[in-house]
Order: C-alpha cells, then structure tokens, then sequence
C-alpha cells in the first residue's frame, strides 16, 4: 500500500488542468496583455486610465457603491444573523426560507423586480403618495440610492450566513456566564458576542464587497449606462466600442481588487484565529 | 433579563422581521407583476388574469434559450461532479504538500468577477481558435459550476470515515466502485447541495455567458435582458415567476432531503 496516498493525488489533476487551463491561464493571460504593446512590456494602458477624470469618477463610483452596499448588508445582516441564531423550530425555519429561496432565485430576476418598485409610478411612490409622504412621485430609478438598495437586498443572505453560522457554533453560556459575573450588556456585547463573531464578519464583508465590486446585470438595469460602474465600462469597451486594450486594463483593475480582497481576508480570519 | 437586554432583543427582532420582508419583496413582487390584466406594471394587478402566461408562447427564441440553459446547467453540473469527487478525494486523502493551496484555487472561481473570467475566457477562445458558441459556453459553465461543487464536497469529505471505503475494497470492491458504492450515497447531501447551488448559479449567469454566446445560442438570462431593452412588458415578470417556482422547487427538494440547516452550510 506504500505510495497509495502519493497516487491518490493524481486524481486532483482532471479537476486542476482544466481550471488551469480554462481560467488560471486565460485571467494571466488577461493580465500580460493589459501590461503589453505590440508585445512589449508597458504600463501605458495604466497611465492612460488613471490620468482620465472620467475614469476616476469610474472608479470611485465603484468602490462607493461596493462599500455603501457592504455597509448597509451589515447593518441589517448582524441583528438578524443573532436573532436567527438564537431561533428554533418555526422561526428558524421561517428565517432559513427567507435566506434560501432568495440565494435561489437568479440575480437577474431579483434586479428586475426592483426596477418595477423603483419605478417613478411603482409600488413604492404609489404607497408613499397614499400614506401621505410625498405629493409628486419621487425619481428612484436609475439613483445610487436605488441601486445600493438592490445590491445589498441581493447580496444580504451572503452576509447573514457566515455570521449565523459562527454565532450558532458560540457557546450561548458565554454570554450568560458572564451575564452572572455582573458584565453589562453593552460590555458583554463588545466582549463576548462581537470579538466571536468576528470571524463571520469579516468571511460575509470580504464576499459582500467582492460580489459588489464586479456586480454587473444590478447596475445595468437599476441605474443604466448614465452611472457606469467599472464592470460595466468593461462589457461596453469590449461588446459595444470594440476597445480591447481599454477593457483589458479596467478587467485587470477589478481582478487586482478582487484578489486582495481575497488576501485581506484570509489574512484578517488568520489574525482573528490567531488570537483565539 | 435587564431592560437594556429587552431593548437590545426587541430592536433585533425588528431589524430581522424587517429582513426577512425585504429579502422577500422582489419574489412577490414579481410574482404580483405576473398576474396582471395590464400591458404596464401596476402594483396590485387592476385585474388577475393569466394573458402575460399565454404571450410566451409567442416570444421568439425563449424556448430555445430555455433548452440551452437547463441543457449547459445539467451537464456542466455533472462534470463538476465528477471532476469534483476527484479533486475532493486527492486534496482530502493526498499525502502530497499544497493541498491547502489546490482547495483554495478551485474554490476561487466564486470569489472573481464573473465578467472578468468572461472577457479571459473570450480571448482565449480566440487565441485558441476555439469558435463553438456551445463548446465555448460548456466550458465557461464548468467554470461557474465546480467551484460550488467543491466547496460542499470538501467540507463534507473532512467529516467522511474513509475506512469505509478501505472496508469496501477489502470485501472484494475495485476503487473507483467502492467509490461510487460507498462514499458517493454516504455523501448524497452534499452532492445534492452541491449540485443543486452549481445547476441555480448556472441557470442565472450572464457576466460569463455574454461574451461566449453568439447569434444563434442565447442563453435565458441574456434573453431575459435582451427582451427587457427590446419590449419590456409583464410577460418578463411570467418568465421570472417561472425561474421563482424553479428556486421552490429546489428549495422542497433540499428541505425534504438534507434539511435547510444543512444546506446553507455549503
């Protein structure tokens, strides 16, 4: 039998040629050629985009949208993921629907639906104007507002989940214990509940905020081309205006964004493990 | 229990009662929207009627952008099934250094921007010479599909006593039989968890499929967009209902068989 694990690992290599193949290769690839002209090495592509203000505002626009988003997600994603944890039987079950048959309706069904709420005479202005809160419709179409609204109502279960998931698994007598040792809510909040829970924070803003940077079909049905975003510079360089060097470069900025991303949130769950 | 703890837990409830509500407005919305007697969006329906039902049948080409959707779901599911049992097995059983570093890369798909993988994939395909629309969209969908499959199957595998499949092999069974014999029905949640999040994340790309599709193969979602620039009207919200009872579906059949707690642990 000696050797037999060292064998096993050649089942790995199907899997792992054809992801090296058909997605490794092809996003180096991607990335050579944003630092290449006629084959030689440049950086000009870069310098181009960022000497641009227009590009800026791209860019910054962007990292807003995906911040603003990732903020509002949590904001209403931490309540609920305590709750939840601490729910059993019909509400439990009542809460996992609510995050599960949200994740399986397609994000292209969910941004449509929010641009029938959003619309000038939609259900929301409508029931706005009959309670009373506004006269005149209230333009939400094609706002940041509107649009972080819907990314984070799409991307939400994504940060409630990990956060559950590390709150289910923490003793719920730590808190109590230290309920019965005379510790404050807030100062068992801050001390108990919330450095536990951290790790689930950081796996649902690091998902949150990845899936937000690079959302594409939210921005383009709930704002439209007038905003763009840097994912949907990229389609319109490459389907529309046929400016490929232009949409290498700006793939390349989201996937440099992506991959730190990635490692700033391995590192911080590292740290986090570390010190527990 | 202090007034400072009731408050807390009140405030919470609220906020969680009030994301459930908003997780689930744009469902009923659209199933709402879908019922309508009217050509407009209007919200309740001034008559329930099933007419935006019935024009499907005249939309062009979303049969066969239906077809191509379930057809590239179900077979690129199942070759990251199968390419998935692999990997999970080596990077769960292997000796060898840098299995952490494989579990990492093939779950890493999920963590792109799907129309960065997209643009990567387009250039590809043509510095390859690779020009079949279906061959190009299989692949990308490969793409999409594995890594769910693996993140399921590795966690799942961590927990799985391969002295059964040692058991196996010593009553007289090949490997790849007491595979199939003895891990793939002891890990059957995880390969329906798997593989039904792989077959949804499929069904609803656009960011991949856009840049790989040509004229005659069309995928649902970008026939989905292409219809909401052309002739916007609630027949787009029956189409959606449609993809809303598929997700109900799905939802049943892992509640039934894994339990909803388990599958939001994939």
């Amino acid at each position: 039998m000696t050797g037999r694990a060292e064998r096993i690992g050649l089942l790995a290599l199907p899997g792992l040629s054809f992801l090296a193949v058909i997605y490794a290769l092809p996003l180096f690839m991607l990335l050579l050629k944003s630092v290449q002209i006629d084959g030689q090495f440049s950086i000009a592509e870069y310098i181009a985009f960022f000497s641009d203000s227009y590009n800026l505002s791209v860019l910054w626009r962007t990292l807003r949208v995906a911040l603003l988003t990732t903020g509002l997600a949590l904001i209403i994603a931490y309540p609920t993921a305590i709750i939840m944890a601490r729910a059993k039987g019909f509400w439990l079950s009542v809460f996992l629907v609510a995050m599960v048959l949200p994740m399986s309706v397609g994000v292209v069904v969910k941004a449509f639906a929010w641009t029938i709420l959003f619309r000038t005479r939609g259900v929301l202005n409508d029931t706005l104007m009959s309670l009373g809160i506004t006269d005149a419709p209230i333009r939400m179409l094609f706002t940041e507002t509107a649009l972080i609204i819907g990314a984070a109502n799409v991307f939400l279960p994504f940060m409630v989940l990990p956060i559950y998931a590390v709150l289910r698994q923490m003793d719920s007598r730590l808190p109590e214990a230290a309920a019965s040792l005379g510790a404050t809510p807030v100062f068992r909040f801050m001390n108990v509940t919330l450095p536990l829970s951290l790790p689930g924070v950081v796996a649902g803003c690091a998902f949150t905020f990845s899936l937000a940077i690079s959302m594409y079909v939210i921005p383009s049905l709930i704002v439209g081309e007038r905003q763009q975003t840097l994912s949907m510079l990229t389609a319109r360089s490459f389907l529309y205006l046929r400016n490929e060097a232009l949409g290498a470069t700006i793939s390349s900025i989201l996937l440099l964004i992506a991959i730190s991303v990635v490692l700033a949130s391995s590192w911080a769950a590292n740290r986090l493990g570390a010190r527990q | 229990m202090t007034g400072t703890d009731r408050l807390g837990l009140a405030l919470s409830w609220v906020i969680a009662l009030g994301c459930v509500i908003f997780l689930m407005l744009p469902i009923v919305i659209t199933l709402a929207a879908s019922f309508t007697s009217s050509a407009v969006y209007t919200l309740p329906p001034p008559e329930w009627s099933l007419r935006w039902y019935q024009s499907l049948e005249r939309r062009s080409g979303l049969w066969e952008a239906v077809t191509l959707s379930l057809n590239l779901a179900v077979v690129s599911t199942v070759i990251s099934l199968i390419l998935g049992t692999l990997a999970a097995i080596a990077v769960t059983r292997g000796s060898f250094r840098g299995r952490e570093a494989i579990a990492t890369f093939t779950v890493s798909p999920l963590m792109m921007p799907g129309l960065v993988v997209g643009v990567a994939l387009l250039q590809f395909f043509r510095e390859i010479g690779l020009r079949d629309a279906y061959v190009s969209l299989l692949l990308g969908h490969i793409v999409i599909t594995l890594p769910f499959v693996m993140r399921t199957l590795l966690a799942s595998m961590a927990a799985f006593d391969f002295s059964l499949v040692d058991a196996a092999r010593t009553l007289g069974l090949s490997y790849p039989r007491a595979i199939l014999q003895v891990l793939v029905p002891n890990l059957a949640p995880a390969y329906l968890t798997g593989g039904l999040f792989a077959f949804l994340a499929s069904m609803d790309n656009y960011p991949i499929s856009i840049f790989l599709t040509d004229a005659r193969n069309k995928t649902l979602p970008i026939k989905m967009l292409q219809y909401l620039e052309e002739q916007p009207d609630p027949s787009l919200a029956a189409i959606s209902s449609g993809l809303i009872l598929l997700a109900c579906i799905v939802l049943v059949i892992g509640s039934r068989t894994v339990g909803l707690n388990r599958m939001i642990q994939g």
